[in-house]
């Protein structure tokens, strides 16, 4: 362990240990009483003086932005794969493919930034865990890249004519399993923080995959009309994404166990709040009162900050979360 | 080799932090920090990255129970030297996306710092809040129930320093045996509210480190009913296959339409 700044001489051996215990036994006065009434005491099951039980999470800031891109880049490559099914241009599936590659690119980055020791990140994959999400996880965006780079390599050969027979199936084999893998990259990242110890995460757990997956539906779509495309297609997903988020920001909002109070109270709440009205109604009553193209813009801009700010929301509702030992105390026992 | 286990009583520890000493010591575990909280004589406050064994001082109200000691204090004096559980079933194990954490052979959680890249993961998957990251390191640290003193046929530093045997090491079933018997001799003698905290009953499968407490688990930051984060995984797992068939389906209606 080179880690230790100041590193003792030599390791305390067996007689230090001897020493030590002596030492304390020896040294124990019979009463070593505070002697003051006014002393903090622990009274009832409020806990240990009221310190957290749990470690908030360690992530930095480039992690919710994973989130955010993650979901963007795996919807995207299955709005490329439905619109080619559909026979729409073919500018729009290749605009989706190349959203869904650049986002696969970005990805990695982000994710090696935000780790202890980022000179170790290919210690990730040397296991394959199917009960581990971050395992699970990390292997779906490396099977999405590469499924997202043929398709999309493929599908520029067949632009330029040079299709054959072999290329076409290549493309249609990349696209096929880079949407579904693209649909697990969207959804994961909610069974990833839902399936923790963290209580704010884990209660919402059934909810965290609709929420961020209804954030990368709507997130792709926003890029896409950013991108020109401003067909009906994008317009109905995007309403529908819209009304998803409204939905769950209002369950949220009403469901009132101390569990939920980080997204009710303090900072976290704030953002997730301000967050939830912008993907929400906010970007809802955009698109629904006018269809022209500077609304639908607006809309996709309002969607795609409201979802971004919700990402980080979520993780600072985790941080407050592991800081409140009563709430977690009040919902294992509500639960055992 | 037999499954090891930790047994550490409250109601004979007199809180004197040898366990923390030597613990510091033998793994050269670096300094994190001595402030004095005003929380009775507890200047560690908590599990973490450079604390591996924590005495709690529970200053409680005369009313709670029975005192341990022959004392005027004004307040009911519990001590209580907290470490790693080694879950049966352990979150941050299974939660370790690079095979890092490992059960060793004598049943122990172990985290193997040549392999561990600090993503964090295990630090919100543990429901006892024991692992952290080191933020000067980058990797995760826990208590290693001293696996290199264990190969070399000693007990754990904090077992071995331990002045009142209130951290007892030995064989799994033996301690919880022992452990029982205890608890039972301990409300014999009019400790009604001994117990001890063992999570056999949760998806934790039980610990390999069980303290027997009096009162409340609460007021030891015990959880009553922690949880290995795997029992949520059928339900988010199954909610995210259900919602991108849903999402899946939106995009195909938006484009037949």
């Amino acid at each position: 362990m080179s880690s230790s700044p100041s590193k003792p001489a030599a390791k305390a051996s067996e007689a230090r240990l001897d020493e030590i215990r002596k030492a304390a036994a020896e040294s124990m006065p019979a009463s070593v009483g505070t002697g003051s009434r006014n002393a903090p005491q622990i009274r009832g099951r409020d806990g240990y003086y009221g310190l957290p039980v749990l470690k908030a999470p360690v992530w930095t800031w480039q992690v919710p932005l994973y989130f955010f891109f993650g979901g963007i880049a795996g919807m995207s490559a299955c709005l490329a794969l439905v619109g080619q099914l559909f026979g729409t241009e073919a500018a729009l599936v290749r605009s989706a493919l190349w959203v869904a590659l650049i986002g696969a690119a970005i990805c990695p980055i982000f994710l090696i930034a935000d780790l202890g020791r980022p000179g170790r990140f290919l210690a990730m994959l040397r296991v394959a865990k199917i009960q581990s999400p971050m395992s699970v996880g990390v292997w779906i965006l490396v099977a999405f890249s590469g499924c997202t780079f043929v398709a999309l390599l493929a599908k520029e050969l067949i632009l330029e004519g040079r299709g054959s027979e072999l290329i076409l199936g290549l493309n249609w084999a990349g696209e096929c399993t880079s949407a579904l893998t693209g649909l697990i990259l969207a959804a994961y990242t909610g069974v990833l923080i839902g399936a923790t110890a963290n209580p704010v995460w884990s209660h919402n757990r059934r909810a965290l995959p609709a929420h961020f997956l209804g954030a990368a539906l709507g997130g792709a779509a926003a890029v896409l009309e950013l991108l020109g495309f401003l067909i009906p297609a994008t317009q109905l997903i995007g309403i529908a994404a819209a009304a998803i988020e409204t939905l769950l920001g209002a369950g949220f909002e009403l469901s009132r166990l101390p569990v939920n109070a980080p997204l009710h109270r303090g900072k976290s709440a704030l953002a997730f709040r301000i967050a939830g009205v912008m993907a929400g109604p906010g970007a809802l009553v955009l698109r629904l009162i006018s269809g022209t193209a500077p609304a639908r813009r607006a809309a996709a801009i309002c969607f795609l900050a409201g979802t971004l700010l919700s990402r980080y929301a979520w993780i600072w509702a985790g941080r407050a979360s592991a800081m409140d030992a009563g709430a977690l105390f009040q919902s294992q026992r509500k639960s055992s | 080799m037999t499954v090891s286990a930790f047994l550490t009583d409250a109601t004979l520890c007199i809180g004197c932090k040898a366990c923390e000493v030597a613990c510091k010591e033998w793994n050269e575990v670096p300094a994190d920090g001595m402030t004095w909280t005003g929380l009775s004589y507890d200047n560690t406050q908590s599990l973490g990255a450079s604390t591996w064994r924590h005495v709690m001082f529970l200053e409680q109200p005369l009313a709670a129970g029975p005192q341990l000691a022959e004392t005027t204090d004004p307040f009911r004096w519990v001590f209580l030297s907290d470490v790693c559980k080694h879950c049966g079933k352990a979150g941050c194990l299974e939660a370790c996306p690079t095979g890092a954490i490992m059960r060793t052979d004598v049943g122990s959680v172990l985290v193997q710092n040549d392999v561990c890249n600090g993503c964090g993961y295990c630090i919100v998957t543990c429901p006892f809040g024991v692992i952290d990251r080191r933020p000067e390191d980058g990797r995760a640290f826990k208590c290693t129930f001293c696996y290199d003193r264990q190969k070399a046929g000693l007990i754990p530093a904090c077992a071995k320093a331990c002045p009142t045997q209130s951290i007892q090491f030995g064989e799994l079933e033996e301690l919880q045996e022992r452990a029982r018997r205890r608890v039972r001799e301990l409300r014999e003698r009019g400790f009604h509210d001994a117990r001890l905290y063992d999570p056999q009953e949760t998806s934790v499968q039980g610990a390999h480190a069980f303290f027997v407490i009096l009162g409340e688990r609460e007021n030891y930051n015990l959880t009553p009913a922690p949880e290995a984060p795997t029992a949520y995984l059928k339900s988010a797992w199954t909610s995210a296959v259900v919602c991108a068939g849903i999402a899946f389906g939106i995009i195909c209606l938006a484009f037949a339409v």
